[in-house]
């Protein structure tokens, strides 16, 4: 069955075979037919109960019983992060409140958070994948782990939570920022395996160095990083500065949350949990359907979520489906490692930002868009993330307290918005760089570090 | 005799401040007075010039926010305790000083402050009772 996972050297302990990691390895026809099977359930309980999925398969002349074989999925109608935004809050739930016992948000493209929720069975679902996913990176019964996701409705702190939990490990539920903390008990615990973002790990990193400690004489062995893209050349600083192995882990609120897909030891593609989600790459443009290999967006279909199920959901994240087997010898597909979005969403910090997010800030402080420009920089391995806002005749005021309080507004309101804060910094008429009469709205100016 | 001042928005970086002044020392235009307001990210150049309304279609032109403000020049006795006097006139009443700042010449033995009022009118019936000279506009932007 499964060769045997190796973890960094010198530092392994070796990572027993998980039973719960059973589904990973199920031959293929075995797996496709219980997909499809799912897929049905699904379509189905979608179509009873949600008033939108059964108007946009009836728009498309398709019903559940149309499914036939997995290939059919193409002839489903699209869900979009606009359809959660419509709907807000609870307009796609497929389960009554009495049935829901969780919900968690994320940022919507407006002002406005997208809500998920989760029945219990959903919760089990999230707590399996999430448990698999840290077997699939060698944790087991045993590890410490430090779990520097943020907790609250963010889906990354509690997620990681309940799997490392699930698998047995021990659970320090430290939640995001006061580094100095991290460091202490990174080190006084003797933490083996660490969750966070990848840039605020880098960060860790730094500060740990500036306090005298050498992670890499720490037990720490492990890192399982995601909620926002990452390059290669970041994963092999990680790994050198830190002396462990650092996994990408994938996931979106929309579908579940963290769990979705997950790199095994040989770190070549992210193994996507098929017994629950459905991947499928689509021309991000046209919409159809690509074949194996080919770069496009990855749509994601839920397979077995009851409170909020998610059919052909766009995930607007660029990426492959990766032909042939892992010589890990797990059956689930595996997809290339997220590069870059086919949209114009910015992930800082690990958290969801939408251009569209800031103009509604800064519409509702000023009452008009001036014109700003969103500027994101890494200092210290850490987003950071400013607006710059040309000042209006109608804002520009002769008195200094009249602008501050302005730049506190807008500070406030962007805070509201985006759920982090950004710096606003208040700029001359006619200095944001125009190109055919539109300013250029984002500069990303975090590169990758080599 | 209210005076009209200039405000112009600036960032807090080297060589801002210059591009206004340059514009209007270009154009003829006297600079009478100036101050600079500045928090650590960006200043209010404050201005009396000797053609307001020219100084502004001039800097909106090229670009800047402007802004009109109605400020009061008022001459106060070159002594110490003179500006104490003159801030004694509102002391009790509901007028407030959102800021001033000191004109760079002296009549006789007199200095000249800019006084921005909230209340602009209301300050200026209660100087003249209390009998300070406050100039017009005449005798400050065209001189």
């Amino acid at each position: 069955m499964a060769t045997e996972p190796t973890v960094t050297a010198g530092r392994t302990s070796a990572a027993p075979f998980q039973p719960e990691s059973a589904p990973d390895y199920l031959p293929t026809a075995i797996l496709r037919e219980l997909q499809l099977g799912r897929l049905r359930s699904t379509v189905e309980r979608a179509w009873s109960r949600v008033p939108l999925y059964r108007s946009r398969m009836k728009q498309s002349g398709i019903q559940p019983c149309d499914l036939e074989s997995l290939n059919d999925i193409a002839a489903l109608p699209f869900t979009t992060k606009v359809d959660l935004r419509d709907t807000y809050p609870f307009g796609l739930f497929a389960s009554p409140m009495e049935e829901i016992v969780r919900l968690h948000a994320s940022s919507g493209t407006t002002g406005k958070p997208i809500v998920v929720a989760y029945t219990r069975q959903d919760v089990d679902v999230w707590t399996s994948v999430m448990v698999r996913s840290f077997a699939t990176c060698g944790l087991h019964a045993g590890d410490i782990v430090q779990n520097a996701y943020g907790y609250g409705l963010f889906t990354g702190g509690l997620g990681a939570h309940y799997g490392a939990e699930g698998l047995g490990a021990t659970v320090i539920p430290i939640s995001g920022g006061n580094t100095d903390r991290q460091i202490m008990v990174m080190r006084d615990f003797g933490v083996t395996a660490i969750c966070s973002t990848p840039s605020y790990f880098l960060h860790l990193i730094e500060r740990a160095a500036q306090l005298g400690v050498d992670i890499r004489a720490l037990p720490l062995r492990a890192g399982v990083f995601g909620a926002e893209p990452w390059t290669a050349s970041m994963r092999k600083r990680i790994e050198s500065l830190a002396g462990i192995q650092a996994f990408d882990i994938y996931g979106l609120s929309e579908v579940i949350g963290p769990g979705v897909a997950v790199e095994c030891p040989h770190q070549d593609g992210l193994h996507i949990f098929e017994d629950h989600f459905y991947p499928e790459i689509v021309d991000p443009e046209t919409g159809r359907v690509l074949p194996v290999g080919e770069e496009g967006e990855l749509v994601l279909t839920t397979l077995s979520k009851q409170a909020m199920p998610m059919i052909r959901y766009r995930t607007r994240d660029i990426t492959a489906l990766m032909p042939g087997a892992c010589p890990c010898g797990r059956s689930l597909r595996r997809m290339r490692r997220i590069g870059r979005r086919s949209d114009d969403m910015l992930i800082v910090r690990g958290v969801n930002v939408f251009p569209s997010q800031v103009e509604a800030a800064l519409l509702e402080v000023e009452g008009t868009l001036p014109h700003y420009q969103i500027i994101l920089t890494c200092e210290h391995g850490l987003d950071q993330i400013e607006v710059q806002v040309e000042v209006t005749p109608e804002t520009f005021s002769d008195q200094i307290g009249v602008l501050e309080r302005l730049n506190q507004r807008i500070s406030d309101a962007l805070e509201q918005v985006l759920g982090i804060r950004a710096l606003v910094t208040l700029v001359e008429p006619l200095t944001i760089q125009r190109s055919e009469g539109k300013a250029r709205r984002v500069i990303d100016r975090r590169v990758a570090q080599p | 005799m209210k005076l009209h001042q200039l405000s112009v928005f600036s960032e807090n970086k080297p060589g801002h401040v210059i591009a206004p002044c340059r514009l209007l020392a270009r154009e003829g235009i006297d600079i009478r007075a100036l101050a600079l307001a500045d928090t650590e990210r960006f200043g209010i150049l404050r201005m009396i010039v000797s053609d307001w309304r020219r100084a502004k279609a001039l800097l909106e032109q090229a670009g800047s926010v402007v802004k009109i403000t109605e400020v009061l020049a008022v001459e106060v006795p070159d002594h110490p305790g003179g500006l104490a006097d003159v801030l004694e006139a509102f002391v009790g009443t509901v007028i407030n000083i959102e800021y001033m700042y000191a004109f760079p010449f002296v009549r006789g033995e007199k200095a000249v402050l800019i006084f921005r009022f909230d209340q602009p009118d209301a300050a200026l019936a209660r100087l003249q009772e209390r009998g300070f000279q406050v100039l017009s506009s005449g005798a400050l932007e065209e001189q």
